[in-house]
């Protein structure tokens, strides 16, 4: 159906890449990140144009020249972001853009019908005048499937589409997928997890670096495989790790509440305790309290009740740098809005916390030699790769190493407590591998790590303990070798409790 | 030099370059010789009239008295959007530091080692306040700074008229008696080597300005917070860093900048306090000043000479017959070029392959 080869000479984003994939299967496109993976659905979708190579649609030479072209080609995109208008009804949002219209007036009562017709032909199970802001993630997701289907969209690229869906859901979508795939249609899915691939994949196509490293049928394919040719070595997908030996209560957070964004309660009467030498995790759905604990916990949100204490010292009141200086350290979940500034060199953002202090300042001037040391320990110890060393402009690095630049400063700091929030999202195996092997080190060293994560894997890898965040309460706490994805899936979504 | 600061410097060497192009240009169109605009730029700053082969080194003088107040003030625009603020109101901060200066001149008795760095202080302390009121309104009630600076900017203007008039008084409605002889920046020296020009040592706090500048953003922990919350006020916080404190004291120090310009013009190029119809524009002039010279210290420096330069030939151009808003048309067609940022660098990246290309290949 498909046959791209593509060459971006000047930064050789995909250097000859071939995707060919056949009709009414599954192909999914696996590739770390920068491997060029979105290059090449963005020129497939019409966003970019290829500097060489083509597109052959059902064995016709095509021109995608933007993204309408694309939709009348029959190729429809599920974001990884959904682009839903959330006061609107599901049928409103499928509709946007080609209104049926009934002389003037909007037509809508004809829409919700075939909107109606499509969700039970795939087994979709839409209400079509439902509004998105009451339905779940998963149900809106399926709303961004339904809007390719009623434009008539042949060939489906969904990218990564489980970022943001429970265990359970995820299933569901990979029947919906199959579903998909007997009426006819053609799923492309772009995704770094090995796991739903086995799971859901006919074919599988690897890049790495820009370049096509292969295309093998999944069945006779195995993860590890799978892992080395998308990283290019071998692969511990396990984390190797001691029996905790938990200490004494590092971090006491009791009965916190927090507001949210809108104002209303988003954490709360909240209480947990993370000792030392251990791993908590926290794991939940996206958007049930963990942002603003984490907030609220490092002193950037506002905290409404309760208290926080670190070594037994309440911190609840106290400003960002009187926590980071008592012991506190912070990995943040969005590390180009939080944990970076992106226009500093990176040796300047690996002092943001202490640059007012010795050896990097002395009566309030900045010795440059110092920071510029430091830096250079730093990017040699954590194996930071930067275009330019110190000088390197942080923008410019890739997400891995930005993120390794981070680490390295937040262990560094040797803080007591550590929260660590969403360490390892948007990267490649190997550097999820270093980063987990680092915070269990420092667990090892006695420090207390409360691990939030998105990542069941993760959590259920890392962590010790793992403790589940339901709607800002927490709904159970569980030994992180007693339980599995079942368990914690359930919690997540608030059907079961289990404290102890 | 950085790499970074290099294209910095091209870019506005470049914008400046297409600015003089287009003022060319339209000389032509009005069937003049761009030649003489040349020559009235060249004349303005260094005295030397290579049409008429005469050389005045009062030109000379003229040509800083016009590039020390808008120096200043782009400091003081450059500083705050080091911050990531917007200081609209260097116009306004210009005036109460006038103000000021107006006063302590006026009502003081002192010797002039004394008085001189009083009204200094006074006028950029004045200054100072009128820019921390709207920053502390942003950093408390997070009203913009834009709106607040402009409004400070009328507020300023009337409330100098107002004292002028009304407290102090004036000799003619518009001047107040001259300042005594200790409050003066004005020196017989600088003047007598310029051939009588106005100009005074008003110079000396204006480069010391540079200075301080460069200084405090570069080199220092408070800049370095500065820049931290300019670039990315939410990585600052995160950091430890105090957001709000830090864009209060920016503001406070762009409008001491500002105010310092109020002093300089009040007792080094006038000698009297003003009062006035409308803003002069010191202020705008800071904008695009900051803007071309890319809001660091000695690009401001550069760029503030660049538009002094236009500022001190506009009067020659028009006694040679070329309209002076030619002068304007310039100044405003670099601020243009600059803030066309990115569509000149693809411009130059496009030159720059162009032009690498068939060595590329003979290399294949």
């Amino acid at each position: 159906m498909l046959d791209i080869t593509k060459d971006f000479p000047g930064i050789r984003a995909n250097d000859a890449v071939t995707l060919q994939v056949e009709k009414g299967s599954i192909h999914a496109l696996l590739g770390e990140n920068g491997a060029g993976k979105s290059t090449l659905m963005s020129i497939l979708f019409g966003l970019y144009q290829p500097d060489a190579g083509k597109i052959r649609i059902r064995g016709e030479d095509v021109r995608i020249t933007d993204p309408n072209v694309a939709n009348r080609l029959g190729i429809g995109m599920v974001h990884q972001h959904f682009k839903l208008v959330h006061n609107f009804t599901v049928t409103e949002n499928i509709i946007l853009g080609l209104e049926p219209r009934k002389g003037l007036v909007l037509d809508t009562k004809r829409a919700a019908k075939r909107v109606a017709e499509i969700s039970k032909l795939y087994g979709l199970d839409v209400d079509p005048d439902a509004k998105i802001e009451d339905i779940t993630v998963g149900m809106q997701q399926r709303v961004e499937i339904l809007k390719m289907l009623y434009r008539d969209a042949e060939l489906l690229i969904f990218d990564e589409p489980t970022a943001v869906l429970t265990p359970q859901e995820i299933r569901e979508l990979m029947q919906i997928m199959k579903r998909l795939v007997e009426e006819g249609k053609t799923i492309l899915l772009i995704t770094h997890k090995l796991k739903e691939i086995k799971e859901a994949a006919d074919t599988c196509t690897v890049l790495r670096r820009g370049r096509l490293i292969g295309t093998v049928p999944v069945a006779s394919t195995s993860e590890q495989q799978l892992a080395e040719m998308m990283v290019g070595r071998e692969v511990n997908f396990h984390v190797d790790k001691k029996k905790a030996k938990p200490g004494e209560v590092a971090l006491a957070i009791e009965n916190l509440e927090v507001k949210n964004a809108k104002g209303v309660m988003g954490v709360k009467k909240l209480s947990l305790e993370v000792r030392k030498g251990e791993i908590l995790g926290l794991c939940g759905i996206d958007g049930n309290g963990q942002t603003e604990l984490v907030q609220a916990l490092t002193g950037l949100a506002p905290i409404e009740g309760g208290r926080v204490l670190l070594a037994g010292r309440d911190i609840t009141k106290l400003p960002v740098r009187k926590r980071l200086d008592l012991g506190l350290g912070h990995i943040p979940e969005d590390r180009h809005k939080h944990g970076l500034i992106l226009d500093f060199r990176l040796d300047e953002n690996l002092v943001v916390h202490s640059y007012g202090k010795p050896p990097f300042a002395k009566y309030g001037i900045l010795d440059f030699e110092a920071i510029r040391k430091n830096g250079e320990r730093l990017i040699d110890e954590f194996d930071v790769r930067s275009g330019e060393g110190p000088a390197t402009p942080t923008r410019s690095m890739s997400g891995g190493n930005q993120q390794k630049a981070i680490v390295a400063r937040e262990i560094d700091r040797s803080p007591e407590a550590f929260v660590v929030a969403q360490p390892t999202r948007g990267l490649d195996v190997g550097a999820i591998e270093y980063i987990h092997k680092r915070i269990v080190a420092e667990r090892d060293k006695g420090k207390a790590i409360l691990l939030v994560s998105l990542e069941l894997d993760e959590i259920l890898d890392v962590s010790d303990r793992i403790a589940v965040i339901h709607a800002g309460e927490i709904v159970g706490v569980v030994d992180a070798k007693k339980t599995d994805e079942n368990e914690l899936g359930l919690m997540m979504s608030g059907s079961m409790r289990k404290v102890g | 030099m950085t790499k970074a600061k290099n294209d910095k410097l091209v870019l506005s060497l470049v914008a400046t370059g297409l600015g003089f192009l287009l003022g060319a240009i339209v000389i032509i169109g009005t069937g003049k010789n761009p030649f003489i605009m040349l020559n009235a730029m060249v004349f303005g700053t260094t005295g030397i009239n290579i049409a008429k082969g005469i050389f005045n080194a009062r030109y000379i003088g003229e040509f800083f008295i016009q590039a020390m107040p808008i120096i200043l003030t782009g400091l003081s625009v450059g500083f705050a959007f080091r911050t990531g603020l917007f200081n609209i109101g260097a116009e306004g901060q210009v005036l109460v530091g006038g103000l000021a200066a107006t006063i302590i001149g006026l009502g003081v008795r002192a010797p002039s080692i004394v008085h001189v760095p009083m009204i200094i202080l006074g006028a950029m302390l004045a200054g100072a306040l009128w820019g921390a009121l709207p920053g502390f309104l942003k950093a408390r009630y997070n009203v913009h700074e834009v709106v607040v600076t402009i409004m400070m900017n009328y507020i300023g203007l009337h409330l100098n008229n107002h004292i002028v008039r009304n407290i102090i008084g004036t000799t003619d409605g518009v001047k107040t008696a001259v300042f005594p002889k200790t409050a003066m920046l004005s020196s017989e020296f600088l003047a007598g080597v310029t051939n009588g020009s106005r100009l005074n040592w008003g110079i000396v706090p204006t480069v010391l300005a540079v200075f301080v500048f460069w200084f405090l953003i570069e080199k220092t922990t408070f800049g370095f917070g500065l820049r931290a919350v300019g670039f990315n006020k939410e990585g600052a916080r995160y950091a430890g860093m105090k957001v709000e404190r830090n864009v209060m004291t920016s503001m406070a120090i762009a409008g001491a900048f500002a105010g310092l310009a109020g002093a300089v013009m009040a007792i080094g190029t006038f000698g009297f306090g003003r009062t006035l119809p409308a803003a002069e524009g010191y202020g705008f002039d800071g904008i695009a000043v900051a803007l071309v010279g890319g809001n660091a210290a000695f690009g401001i420096m550069l760029s503030g000479l660049l538009f002094g330069m236009l500022k001190a030939a506009a009067p020659l151009m028009q006694s040679a017959g070329i309209p002076k808003e030619i002068g304007s048309i310039i100044q405003a067609s670099i601020v243009v070029f600059v803030a066309m940022k990115y569509g000149l660098e693809k411009l130059l990246v496009l030159m720059g392959r162009k032009s690498r290309e068939p060595v590329e290949g003979s290399a294949v």
